[in-house]
């Protein structure tokens, strides 16, 4: 459902896709270096991750009078939505037979806000929709070969070329004026279990794409040319061949080479150091050790820093060695410069899956500052000797069954966390929940993927919007959540406000200093991270529930 | 890997129960999930069309001729189970998993398994086996046969080593820690009596002690309160105070079903007005923190003689 403010004045043949046609410009890979403010034209916004928008319109003086400019319902698969005069482009491509079906679908996506125009993703499916007033401008729909579909991040962008992954494995490239496709690669083999989510990011040349599997197969970030789509680089997150780095924390080759690690959300990029940095998922089988040997079984759940130029790993820094619990460490970090121990620092903060948060050097990898922010994560027994926690086999999945918090699912998870440079402080939303952990396979050899234990979640000890002092890993203030909170992710402002759902229906304006509610709207479960941009001078906030995107600003 | 899937029921895979999944942070009941979407959950059924289950890879593959399949497996048997396993996941000399194998992954017709069982990989202790063109045919097949019934997540078809009795408790212990403990909520001749009677299965039966009970997923309005149904007491600026079960809560509204059936509903703003929740169930959420794992095996030990 959009509003069609335009028609009466436009004249009625004039379609979607020809009333954009004054704006695009697109994105040159050189406005990505700039600090987020006016638009939003890659995943987090800027390379940095901290989803801080310089954007100050909105604040906390104002607003509460924040209301609703527009929402926008969008209708998943070949079946085509949108009304009238303005009735979108329907753009049809894929491999698939086109007669599997997915069903509905969610948006999980960051949208990208690229000169009035918003672009965003469900599997499958790639929109354009314009900024003003809710209108699609184009839907692009792609036919399924299968693969697991769970979710999709967004898009990157390179000058008029998106990019967008697809759960059967492909990277497709599109024309963000017409949404017709340019070329479609295969990036990794569906017939192994792969299915891919992440949003690529765009650095330069460069088109960086990971994906997931949950069935024993190596992870692996790969670097795509804008153009052509050709391969520039790979990087396996395990060891592929004897005298790998890390070859040496694997019990076999074959178990390293089955170890899993996928890379499956968008990283972050340094573009002093050429690094661009992105974390890993657990080692595979997940819950049983299997021939995965005694060591680390890196580099599954870590971050890792390749040059992205060549691929070469620079440093990586393991946050939970040896996982047995699922605990992908796949959370975006954040690279922030600030003062630690009276020096100006270059930074990486991250508060992981596991309940455990890190600052670390994003240069070196050096590791500065643990701390345990989940409140009754109890699945480790003390640190190594560079700060990451260190299993307890106690708390492994057991026949009789452990209690372990958190779940599975993670004190925290894929949905961004955001790092506000007024407060120096890393706000993330935590779930303290508990499982009861049953191994159910005993065999010596290991079970594969995600199997030989049942999971029972059995409780919750709260959830909380949480606010987490880089300097000392401490919780400087934490405010509960009656539901599940922080659904989607964080934004953080120059306002001086904290944008997020609620877990209860609520999206919320928080200020920032203490967590209390400014503002909030009751617009269902937020599914994807609330953004903001600029456009005819106003700011915009949006946000999504489902299958329908919001939008808000100050008349 | 697995993302969180804040709406879908995915969660409660692996539950023979339904425990609720989520207990709320400040006492409240749980909010009635919406129903989740077939794209959150790749196991439900489309709308038409062929549907995702399993392992969809697996699906891809034509299903095999049955004769061959069956031949093959007699070959397996007689040439590769002693490498391999019986179940294809590695055996006692020391052979590869075959199910998350990529050539058994990606095979179509014995173009990727068939060289490998020719001598291909010889370098890497993978002998030549010698069998003919048809045989080999028909052990690729076998193989692929075995690989489409890979669960999703990759889970194995089937458990290679079945785990023994949950129960490893000391069921003495148990009492004397259900007495200490325990004793002041429950007793073993009244709500718990026959507890093991009505769960037979001690691994259920220790899920729904811990969690504190089974809990319905959609709060029961209008149904019959019980132990661990949550009230609320609202005291509004009138002085009046309103009392009832909690129907929802979070920042800026609290429903309260009162007594005499009616539901109101309460602007809140901070502590404005005043809102207590009394959860019963408080206690056992608070006690996750405090149980040792052999606590819970002991007491599960001892319930099971509640018969």
């Amino acid at each position: 459902m959009t509003f069609n403010k335009l028609l009466p004045t436009v004249p009625f043949l004039l379609s979607g896709t020809m009333l954009m046609g004054q704006a695009a410009s697109g994105v040159d890979p050189a406005d990505l270096l700039k600090p987020l403010k006016d638009s939003w034209p890659t995943y987090s916004g800027d390379y940095s991750g901290k989803r801080y928008s310089a954007l100050d319109q909105i604040n906390q003086s104002n607003v509460k009078h924040l209301t609703l400019a527009w929402m926008s319902h969008v209708t998943p698969g070949p079946d085509q939505g949108g009304r009238g005069a303005r009735r979108p482009t329907m753009i049809v491509g894929g491999e698939g037979p086109g007669d599997i079906s997915v069903g509905g679908g969610t948006i999980k996506s960051s949208v990208l806000e690229v000169d009035g125009i918003l672009y965003f993703t469900m599997p499958d499916n790639a929109w354009a929709v314009d900024a003003h007033d809710g209108s699609q401008l184009w839907h692009y729909f792609w036919k399924t070969k299968g693969g697991t579909h769970i979710g999709n991040r967004g898009l990157g962008m390179w000058h008029n070329t998106l990019f967008m992954e697809t759960p059967d494995d492909y990277l497709v490239a599109l024309d963000a004026q017409t949404g017709k496709e340019r070329w479609h690669k295969e990036i990794a083999d569906l017939s192994q279990g792969y299915f891919s989510t992440p949003a690529p990011v765009v650095i330069g040349n460069h088109v960086l794409v990971g994906t997931g599997n949950d069935l024993d197969a190596p992870g692996v970030v790969q670097s795509f040319d804008p153009e052509t789509g050709d391969v520039q680089w790979r990087f396996f997150t395990v060891p592929m061949k004897k005298g790998d780095p890390g070859m040496e924390t694997w019990g076999t080759l074959d178990a390293a080479r089955h170890g899993g690690g996928q890379a499956w959300v968008p990283g972050v990029y340094d573009p002093d150091t050429k690094l661009y940095i992105f974390s890993t998922g657990n080692p595979t089988p997940a819950f049983t050790n299997g021939t995965r040997g005694a060591g680390d079984n890196l580099f599954t759940c870590a971050l890792i820093a390749v040059n992205v130029d060549t691929g070469k790993m620079a440093w990586y820094y393991s946050t939970s060695p040896h996982d047995m619990h699922d605990y992908d460490s796949a959370q975006t970090p954040v690279l922030v410069d600030a003062m630690y121990n009276g020096k100006m620092r270059k930074l990486l903060l991250t508060a992981a899956r596991n309940g455990y948060y890190f600052t670390l050097d994003r240069v070196t990898g050096e590791h500065l500052v643990t701390s345990k922010y989940g409140v009754y994560t109890n699945w480790a027994k003390g640190l190594n000797q560079r700060g990451a926690p260190i299993y307890d086999p106690e708390k492994n999945a057991t026949v009789s069954g452990s209690l372990v918090s958190p779940t599975s699912d993670g004190t925290t998870n894929w949905e961004p966390a955001s790092y506000s440079p007024d407060t120096g402080l890393l706000y993330v939303a935590q779930d303290n929940g508990y499982s009861i952990f049953y191994l159910t396979d005993v065999d010596p050899r290991g079970s594969m993927g995600l199997g030989g234990k049942e999971e029972a979640q059995v409780g919750s000890g709260g959830s909380f919007l949480t606010a987490i002092d880089y300097v000392t890993g401490k919780v400087a203030w934490k405010r509960p959540y009656y539901g599940n909170g922080g659904g989607g992710g964080l934004l953080t402002t120059a306002g001086k406000l904290l944008f997020a759902g609620d877990g209860s229906e609520n999206l919320v304006a928080h200020d920032i200093a203490t967590g209390k509610p400014l503002w909030h709207t009751r617009i269902g479960h937020v599914t994807n991270p609330p953004q903001t941009f600029l456009l005819d001078g106003h700011q915009y906030l949006i946000a999504a529930t489902g299958d329908t995107l919001w939008s808000f600003l100050l008349y | 890997m697995q993302a969180k899937n804040r709406l879908g029921a995915a969660r409660l895979v692996g539950l023979t129960i339904v425990v609720t999944t989520r207990v709320m942070a400040q006492g409240a009941l749980p909010v009635p999930a919406p129903p989740a979407s077939d794209a959150q959950n790749p196991a439900a059924p489309g709308a038409g069309g062929e549907r995702f289950r399993g392992l969809v890879p697996g699906k891809q593959r034509p299903p095999g001729d049955p004769s061959q399949i069956a031949h093959g497996k007699t070959l397996y048997g007689v040439s590769c189970r002693g490498c391999h396993g019986a179940d294809l996941r590695g055996g006692d000399m020391g052979g590869p998993n075959l199910l998350r194998s990529q050539v058994a992954l990606s095979d179509q017709n014995g173009e990727l398994i068939l060289p490998v069982i020719q001598g291909s990989r010889q370098d890497s202790g993978m002998p030549a086996i010698p069998i003919s063109l048809q045989d080999g045919l028909a052990v690729a097949a076998y193989i692929r046969s075995v690989v489409a019934t890979i669960g999703s997540q990759g889970r194995p078809p089937s458990v290679g080593k079945e785990a023994p009795s949950i129960l490893v408790g000391d069921a003495i212990a148990g009492q004397a820690y259900f007495v200490a403990k325990c004793s002041s909520c429950h007793s073993p001749t009244g709500d718990l009596k026959g507890i093991a009677a009505r769960i037979t299965d001690p691994k259920t039966l220790q899920t729904v002690w811990v969690a504190g009970g089974v809990r319905r997923r959609r709060l029961p309005v209008g149904g019959a309160a019980s132990p661990a149904t949550v009230t609320v007491s609202v005291a509004l600026p009138s002085g009046e105070s309103v009392e009832g079960r909690l129907v929802q809560i979070d920042d800026f509204l609290v429903t309260v079903w009162l007594a005499d059936g009616t539901v109101r509903t309460f602007r809140r703003d901070e502590d404005m007005p005043k809102v207590e929740v009394h959860d019963p169930m408080k206690a056992h959420r608070d006690l996750m923190a405090v149980y040792t794992d052999k606590d819970i095996h002991d007491v599960t030990a001892y319930l099971v003689t509640l018969q």
